[in-house]
């Protein structure tokens, strides 16, 4: 019998709001443990929520972005556990009126797109880190990341394969980081992905027994999990067994889970509404005003690039694919006017350079202002592409500027023929061996002349104008 | 001392003339402590260093004219449920005992801004639980007038400082008449203002839809007085309303109550309620028509189920609230068993008593999953049931002329061992704050045991002006409020 797996992901993301949802704290990752923290977010007798009107206006941002409908009359409940990484031993969230509902994201698959639906988003606060001292038999609370505003992205069970999730996660990232409203680190903790899955064989409609994968900090560990449980399970039932609704730990250095708690063991959250915080009412002014904020998502930039600054649909997708190159090719483009070069110097000399020097997009700190005036030196013809790549990489690694650093290296293009002939000259004088080869009919050689000429030249001649009078002068000998 | 007949503005008054200092009048009061909390158990903390210290900084700022405040000097004490930075607040639980709070409440910034000199923190049922602050880890608050008797609850020791003269006013908090009630057992003034009227931050919670901090005092122009200072929105309580504080100065000058319309909802006096308690409230009814007011009797309907829809409503919010108590962060640890479940169970076995394990449990039955419906959600229609109740009458009556409770005070140990009993007997008092509505508790006469009676005046949302006006024109016009007791040693 064939089985096929079924899947639905819980995805909890960290909003990138300046401070806590109930409280002034910074949400700043790092720092010194318990230095993030005030009365309210360790949980002080008698300190009382606020709610951060900034974590509403995200959680729509998204909402629409992700084609929900927006809850207009908002409640916050109460979720009662014990731990001691949740200093009240509840955690405000919403259980009755979540934010956001209905909606769906597109992802390209094999067959073309396909909708994941979306079954709700809500707000909700995290909890603290537990610090397992090594060395000491004791755990130890930071409470810094205590009261960080999340956002639980729960979606329907429409997966079909761990490629549809990987799919979904980085649509449903690259959404979030265009929005701004999170950086989606998974490393640091900043989105985090809930997997449920069952299988069944397959053409049948009833859905299996599930089990809820947690704890992968990557999406290769996301996709590593999803077929190891998929494999278990259909294992499992192969061999008779019964699969048995638990939630499991996925461990990354043995490349396995293991079962956590069963739902024998499952928890009455005792959900309550939240009386601390009244009602909160978002009206279509709100919502609105929300909208006319809304930046512009990575897809609607790729059909921009594309349909009217002339990109290829190739240079146009490597380009969206990180936003922080996004908009150095934006604002670079629109001071210089000149997308395509933009576009060229992005292409072939920033992609390089990130991947030589191992740095994330999301780390680049590169002057629009100087990649534009660059390029205008290269459209006035004062320096040549080589140069402009070496310039390129100056500001990269530098930050020069590249007018200063132009004049300062004399890099600008030698226009005077009488100039280059006469080192050309002296070039040739130098490879007799090769004048004679190529007089003999080796071609070939013609290139290292040329390239020995620009060398002399220090690069900075137009290669036409070299090739032009190379030729015309071996042809005199 | 002539200074035990005053009331806090007139002592404050005296001071402002230079007839007494700030520093005097402190002294006066932790001697009066002294001689007086070894029989009533009032503090649970005595701060008189702080307030000596606070005392001589509030006279030089009276001195060179930089406060303007009727009560700066004057000093107080607080419940010990309200956040005092670097002054311990405990709840009356062993659970906190010991507990340095690193912020202050709002309410105590604000009386600190007007003047106020802090003498203690006081005793109360352990986390507001209670109705006779007998269930006090730190023993139970003696009744100034018989010190065999509760000083009623939860904020027994507000009442009775004010009563014994250990403190000018004092803070307390009421949840579901704590009060009120502790007011009428000691024979002092309180208010439980309008819920959102005065911000909770700070108060430690125990069911934060409930709970609001009032003032206790000698009359009710002090609490007034107090109520005003503390009152007003604030930015750290999102239930606070958003309103400037109360401005009660008109309310003394025009206490004039003819043709206000005040309603006795007669269904409280007809079963359960002791006859010398019924007689005052009944005589309380008669000054009010003597000073022009017109009464009138009627049927409160629903009055059975509010005790119920109470303890529901409350124990679910306080079994959430406090479950922070868990031997993690701060507070009490028990040191037995090994690992995480054993500390939260055996901290909290330990470090509560036995009221508070009571209410955490009923609480956590109620929100559980299959009798939320039940329990919580018909305590919930209840409450908007209650409230509406109170709508219609307001729509009919200025105010509502009721007992507090069915007794005068009790004697201690009587009815701690029955907790129906003890539930039953805040019949008069839950429906308020589960309507959120103001009401204040005044003395309106004794029983034949000498034993002070409040009687409860009950208003609309934000009508604490009318609520004062009406206990001023009663206060002018009567002597309850100034009869004092002599407290009588123990056997």
């Amino acid at each position: 019998m064939e089985f096929e797996m079924t899947a639905g992901l819980e995805v909890h993301v960290e909003l990138s709001t300046k401070t806590k949802i109930f409280c002034g704290c910074t949400t700043e990752f790092e720092g010194e443990p318990n230095t993030h923290t005030c009365p309210v977010c360790t949980g002080m007798p008698g300190s009382l929520p606020v709610l951060n009107k900034s974590v509403v206006e995200f959680a729509v941002k998204t909402g629409i972005a992700l084609n929900c409908s927006i809850t207009r009359h908002n409640k916050f409940d109460r979720k009662n556990y014990f731990y001691p990484d949740l200093p009240k031993a509840y955690q405000i969230s919403q259980l009755y009126l979540p934010i956001c509902t209905n909606g769906h994201i597109d992802i390209k698959t094999e067959n073309g797109f396909k909708s994941i639906r979306i079954h709700e988003i809500h707000m909700e606060e995290d909890a603290g880190k537990l610090i397992h001292d090594d060395w000491d038999d004791c755990t130890l609370v930071d409470y810094n990341r205590c009261g960080v505003p999340l956002l639980e992205i729960v979606s329907e069970p429409d997966f079909e394969s761990a490629e549809e999730i990987i799919a979904y996660l980085e649509k449903l990232k690259e959404i979030l980081i265009y929005l701004g409203v999170s950086d989606c680190k998974m490393q640091e903790g900043s989105m985090r992905a809930d997997v449920n899955i069952s299988v069944k064989p397959k053409g049948t409609s009833e859905l299996g027994t599930r089990t809820e994968m947690k704890n992968m900090s990557s999406f290769k560990a996301i996709y590593k999990a999803v077929n190891y449980e998929t494999k278990r399970q259909i294992e499992l039932i192969k061999e008779g067994k019964r699969v048995i609704q638990q939630t499991r730990r996925w461990d990354e250095n043995k490349d396995a889970s293991f079962a956590m708690r069963s739902k024998e063991n499952a928890q009455d959250y005792r959900y309550f509404p939240e009386p601390d915080i009244p009602p909160v009412d978002i009206d279509d002014m709100w919502i609105n005003n929300i909208i006319s904020y809304m930046p512009e998502l990575a897809e609607t930039k790729r059909e921009r690039y594309i349909n009217e600054l002339g990109l290829s649909e190739y240079d146009a997708s490597v380009i969206t694919s990180a936003k922080p190159i996004a908009m150095l090719f934006e604002e670079a483009s629109e001071k210089c006017k000149s997308p395509k070069e933009v576009c060229n110097l992005i292409m072939g000399e920033l992609m390089r350079l990130l991947s030589d020097t191992n740095t994330l997009p999301e780390n680049l700190s590169i002057s629009p202002d100087k990649i534009a005036s660059l390029v205008k030196l290269v459209n006035e013809k004062k320096i040549n592409r080589n140069v402009a790549k070496e310039v390129f990489e100056q500001i990269f690694k530098n930050d020069v500027d590249p007018v200063y650093y132009v004049n300062e290296k004399a890099l600008m293009i030698i226009n005077d023929e009488e100039f280059v002939s006469d080192i050309i000259k002296k070039v040739l004088s130098e490879n007799v061996k090769s004048v004679e080869e190529y007089k003999s009919g080796k071609q070939k050689v013609f290139g290292f002349l040329v390239g020995q000429s620009m060398k002399a030249l220090k690069g900075k001649a137009e290669p036409n104008l070299v090739n032009d009078i190379l030729k015309k002068m071996l042809n005199e000998i | 001392m002539y200074i035990d007949s005053m009331t806090a503005i007139e002592q404050g008054k005296l001071i402002k003339k230079g007839e007494i200092s700030a520093v005097e009048l402190t002294k006066h009061y932790l001697d009066n402590i002294k001689k007086n909390d070894k029989n009533i158990n009032a503090y649970i903390t005595v701060t008189e260093e702080k307030a000596l210290k606070k005392a001589e900084e509030v006279q030089k700022l009276i001195d060179s004219n930089s406060i303007d405040s009727p009560i700066a000097g004057v000093p107080m004490a607080i419940k010990d449920n309200i956040m005092t930075k670097d002054i311990y607040t405990t709840c009356a639980s062993k659970m906190l005992e010991g507990f340095n709070p690193i912020y202050n409440s709002t309410v105590y910034d604000k009386l600190e801004n007007s003047g106020a000199i802090i003498l203690g923190k006081l005793n109360m049922d352990e986390f507001a639980m209670g109705g006779s602050t007998e269930t006090s880890f730190f023993g139970p608050v003696r009744n100034p007038w018989d010190i065999e008797r509760v000083s009623g609850g939860s904020s027994g020791g507000s009442a009775a400082a004010v009563s014994s003269m250990e403190a000018a006013y004092t803070l307390g908090s009421d949840t579901g008449g704590s009060i009120r009630q502790p007011c009428s057992f000691c024979g002092v003034s309180g208010i439980k203002p309008t819920y959102g009227s005065v911000s909770r931050y700070g108060l430690v919670a125990f069911a934060s839809s409930l709970d609001q901090i009032g003032p206790i005092g000698k009359d009710i122009k002090d609490c007034a007085e107090i109520l005003s200072i503390i009152s007003g929105h604030d930015k750290k309580d999102s239930t606070s309303i958003n309103m400037p504080k109360f401005d009660f100065s008109d309310c003394f000058e025009n206490d004039n109550i003819k043709g206000m319309k005040i309603g006795i909802p007669i269904n409280y006096l007809s079963k359960g309620i002791d006859d010398d308690v019924k007689n005052c409230i009944l005589n309380s009814a008669d000054i009010f028509k003597k000073l022009g007011a017109q009464i009138f009797e009627f049927e409160m309907p629903d009055t059975d189920y509010a005790v119920a829809a109470y303890y529901i409503v409350a124990c679910a919010e306080a079994s959430s609230n406090l479950s922070r108590y868990d031997g993690i962060k701060y507070g009490y640890r028990s040191n037995k068993g090994e690992g995480l479940i054993d500390v939260f169970y055996n901290s909290r076995s330990e470090g509560f008593g036995m009221e508070v394990k009571r209410r955490i449990m009923l609480g956590s039955f109620v929100l559980s999953s299959g009798y939320y419906e039940a329990y919580y959600k018909k305590g919930l229609k209840t409450r908007a049931v209650i409230k509406n109740s109170f709508d219609s009458a307001f729509e009919k009556y200025d105010a509502i002329l009721s007992p507090i409770a069915p007794t005068a005070a009790f004697k201690i140990g009587e009815n701690i061992k029955d907790p129906l009993k003890m539930y039953l007997g805040d019949i008069y008092t839950v429906s308020v704050n589960l309507a959120g509505i103001p009401a204040a508790s005044i003395p309106c006469g004794f029983t034949k045991d000498n034993l002070p009676v409040g009687v409860q005046i009950i208003g609309p949302t934000l009508s604490e002006k009318k609520i004062i006006k009406i206990c001023s024109a009663f206060q002018n016009n009567t002597d309850f409020h100034k009869r004092t007791c002599s407290i009588k040693e123990e056997k």
